[in-house]
């Protein structure tokens, strides 16, 4: 496989996205140091705050209305990550039967269901042996205003 | 290295991990569209040109690697086959992602290709298999991307294990390849060319010598290998032994000749074009040997114009080139194949590939300066370095030669592309 890459269009590092916020700053006065500079510290870095792991962490737009009782709106930027293990009560980014769908994950006992977090939704009961897989546990949102 | 110096010296256990992503391209492809999942899926090349990737259902169709696609379309059709246009954006930051997680398991870790990494274990052998067991699904989980492991004392039996690994459904992933009579069972049942390292050219000068296995390889006689074939294929002989010759980022580099060519999206017609074009590829295939601490005196560019037009005039060319000395600096190298560009271009043609050939590689280190040449200078060296040390750190073409153009013109056909899922926020998955 190797010698058929064309390396030229492949980003194996692609720039993170940066946005960083200052947290203290100061201007320099010639000759005295600033009583602040003790104080800096690094400014707020949004990756720090949505992605605890970057290599298992993806990102997926929010496209229904069964999850705005959680917060989750239509056009929403949801961060997904994949190696966190759902709990009961996650919200998760499950598969079934195919298809993606956003919903709360319960359990109990041997009963798995995927609750919807809008009363004009159903939930939807995972039947034994149907194709059922959590993709990956949603712990952020991100919203445009 | 030195000659005699001898391979496997200290006593200390090192064990070496291939981790090796299945299918990858079209496994990159299944994460984000399930659908794509237990279906036959292939990978076209840049423009839509030819096969080259395929999920276990398409080879299982019996769809061969290089099968080009204009000519296939309608079987594939027929077949259910899914077709994607090679999304290397995807499978760069899929690949980034692996390698991270890969990292957890271990600080020492080889990226040999965009789906293979080598990574060393110290010790535990008790504990080795479990180990690679979770790295294998840690790195699922993460990523959603399945891998095979190979373990085994030397790179070129990791190498062996690996595909052990892939090709015994009973081994889950993990093929554990330490003891002697075992390595040698597996090596009986193999081909030459399934060994890392040999081609098939060599393959047939071994098989003139009476070796047919790389079983047969590994019980040879290491001194007459070194005479006949020489230090590269002497130290494949002892790492099939369990000897390790390779550490990380050392690979067996027996290659006599590079090639560096690509088809354009639409025909190309001016020189100036084909300049470019020809730059481009030659400062690819010139870092490449570098890589490798190989250099080149003898070079080829070929161009040509589209077999399947008809209408159009056809012209098939190439023109071979000799430097005084050989060379790995790119300017050098550029600048010869531009010369033999001039000597093979026609005008009014309308062209669809070019590429550039580097022929009888040799160690740069051998290169022995004449009365009129000198070979390249330290400093030249030195700049090279530095170039490819900052295009494989910000990127390729971060750094190029004034000549070539940063991408080849002409678009890139890629009708089937699927979205860049993981790098634009355009792009993402939506779901409900």
């Amino acid at each position: 496989m190797r010698t058929l890459i064309d390396p030229q269009i492949i980003p194996l590092t692609p720039s993170p996205i940066r946005a960083s916020v200052p947290m203290a700053t100061s201007s320099v006065a010639a000759g005295f140091p600033s009583p602040a500079d003790d104080y800096l510290e690094r400014p707020l870095d949004f990756n720090e705050l949505l992605i605890q792991n970057p290599a298992a962490t993806f990102a997926v737009r929010i496209a229904g209305e069964s999850m705005t009782g959680a917060g989750l709106f239509p056009n929403d930027i949801a961060v997904v990550n994949r190696s966190l293990p759902p709990k009961n009560g996650s919200i998760v980014m499950a598969l079934v039967d195919g298809e993606f769908t956003i919903k709360r994950y319960r359990v109990r006992g041997a009963t798995i269901w995927l609750q919807a977090e809008n009363p004009k939704y159903e939930d939807i009961l995972i039947k034994e042996g149907s194709a059922f897989e959590i993709w990956g546990v949603i712990c952020h949102a991100v919203r445009m205003l | 290295m030195g000659r005699h110096l001898p391979c496997g010296a200290d006593a200390l256990t090192e064990y070496f991990a291939l981790v090796d992503c299945n299918n990858f391209y079209a496994s990159c492809e299944r994460v984000f569209q399930p659908k794509l999942r237990g279906q036959p899926v292939v990978i076209l090349s840049n423009n839509d040109g030819c096969v080259i990737a395929r999920s276990n259902e398409a080879k299982a169709l019996g769809i061969e690697m290089g099968a080009p696609w204009h000519q296939h379309k309608k079987q594939f059709e027929e077949l259910g086959v899914i077709v994607r246009s090679s999304n290397y954006t995807l499978y760069g930051d899929m690949s980034a992602r692996v390698m991270k997680t890969l990292r957890q398991f271990s600080p020492n870790l080889e990226v040999y290709s965009i789906d293979e990494a080598f990574l060393s274990f110290d010790g535990f052998d008790s504990r080795m298999e479990s180990q690679a067991r979770d790295l294998r699904a840690t790195v699922y989980q993460w990523t959603g991307i399945p891998v095979s492991v190979g373990i085994a004392p030397t790179k070129t039996l990791a190498k062996i294990a690996n595909r052990a690994a892939k090709k015994n459904p009973a081994s889950g992933g993990v093929y554990i390849l330490m003891d002697s009579t075992e390595q040698e069972d597996l090596l009986g049942q193999l081909k030459l060319e399934d060994v890392w390292g040999i081609a098939r050219r060599l393959s047939r000068r071994l098989n003139e010598v009476g070796i047919t296995t790389p079983l047969e390889l590994r019980q040879a006689d290491a001194h007459f290998i070194r005479e006949r074939f020489g230090v590269v294929i002497e130290r494949i002989v002892l790492e099939l032994r369990g000897q390790s010759c390779l550490e990380l980022d050392e690979v067996p580099s027996n290659r006599k000749s590079l090639v560096s060519s690509r088809s354009f999206g639409r025909s190309v017609t001016t020189l100036q074009e084909l300049r470019e074009a020809v730059s481009t590829y030659a400062s690819r295939a010139t870092e490449k040997m570098r890589r490798q601490n190989l250099a080149t005196a003898s070079l080829i560019v070929f161009v040509e114009t589209n077999p399947f037009r008809k209408q159009d005039k056809q012209y098939k060319a190439s023109q071979n080139i000799r430097l005084p000395l050989a060379s790995s600096d790119t300017g050098r190298i550029t600048a010869a194949s531009l010369t033999s560009l001039e000597a093979v271009w026609k005008p009014n043609h309308n062209y669809k590939k070019a590429g550039v050939m580097l022929l009888d590689l040799v160690p740069s280190t051998k290169v022995a300066s004449t009365l009129f040449d000198a070979p390249d200078s330290i400093s030249s060296q030195s700049r090279m370095k530095a170039i490819d040390a900052i295009n494989r750190h910000f990127g390729r073409d971060t750094v190029i030669l004034g000549s070539s153009r940063i991408k080849p013109k002409g678009t890139l056909r890629r009708e089937m592309l699927s979205p860049c899922y993981s790098t634009d926020w355009n792009k993402l998955a939506r779901v409900g």
